[in-house]
């Protein structure tokens, strides 16, 4: 595993994780938010967190699509679930939440799985080329 | 007759995100190496060569669905129930889904890692 998989990898994770947990501290700004008062949920936008958590799955996403472009999905995919693992992280050292003892083996059992995928080959050799007559097109 | 609502919601739900995933790979695969096409031609050609892939629009619409879905299956039942289920059966249904239409190498190696990560996620909830 080269550096560039470890810095794609790595983006997906933490700005999977690092998204999820600023929404919640935007939401935890904005409150209760009750259907019969939805138009009370855009206010989450005016509050910094929610800004940042909407950054961070901005760069998830095209971190996610830059590995999809030269990697299986099948080697990708748990690069996302890495991002529970930030979350379940952040959650008990930012937001102060409690970790059940099950919830650590799941953060164990998926660190396993990645560990486990990233030691093999990252791309399955097909005879399907690029379109290259598009990507002249941008040229 | 309320579980098997539920349970057909999470299924729509895992399809259409699994699809919807298997669709993105498959346009990207297309695009080509995005570092490389964003360092000769820069950012926003890299996003307007993305976006007029037929596979990403139609992945980008699956996984809207899969949204709706989860929306619903939220109401329906308990989000212990249905953010569990329906994360970790993705997992399976995208490792199916990649091997039989992308023709990607599902080794031993992946199917373990794919069942680690699903037991995992779905702890995750506990």
């Amino acid at each position: 595993m080269n550096f560039r998989k470890v810095l794609i990898y790595g983006a997906i994770a933490c700005c999977n994780g690092m998204g999820d947990v600023m929404l919640k501290r935007g939401m935890m700004d904005v409150g209760t938010v009750h259907l019969s008062h939805w138009q009370h949920v855009f206010t989450a936008f005016l509050s910094p967190w929610t800004i940042l958590g909407i950054c961070c799955l901005a760069g998830f996403f095209y971190s996610y699509l830059t590995a999809l472009s030269w990697a299986d999905l099948t080697y990708v995919l748990p690069a996302t679930a890495l991002g529970y693992v930030v979350t379940a992280v952040l959650s008990k050292y930012f937001l102060h939440e409690y970790i059940s003892v099950w919830r650590w083996t799941g953060v164990l059992l998926i660190s396993a799985g990645v560990g486990l995928v990233t030691r093999g080959p990252s791309v399955t050799h097909q005879h399907v080329p690029p379109v290259r007559e598009e990507q002249h097109e941008l040229a | 007759m309320n579980a098997v609502r539920l349970w057909t919601a999470i299924g729509v739900l895992v399809l259409s995100s699994s699809t919807g995933d298997v669709l993105l790979s498959a346009a990207m695969k297309r695009v080509g190496d995005m570092d490389a096409l964003r360092r000769r031609h820069g950012l926003f050609a890299v996003i307007a060569r993305v976006i007029r892939e037929k596979y990403f629009l139609s992945g980008l619409v699956c996984l809207i669905f899969s949204f709706f879905c989860l929306l619903t299956a939220l109401s329906w039942g308990e989000v212990s129930l249905v953010a569990p289920a329906s994360a970790s059966l993705t997992y399976i249904c995208s490792v199916l889904l990649a091997k039989f239409f992308l023709k990607e190498n599902v080794d031993h190696r992946r199917w373990i890692a794919a069942a680690l990560v699903c037991v995992g996620v779905a702890l995750l909830a506990k």
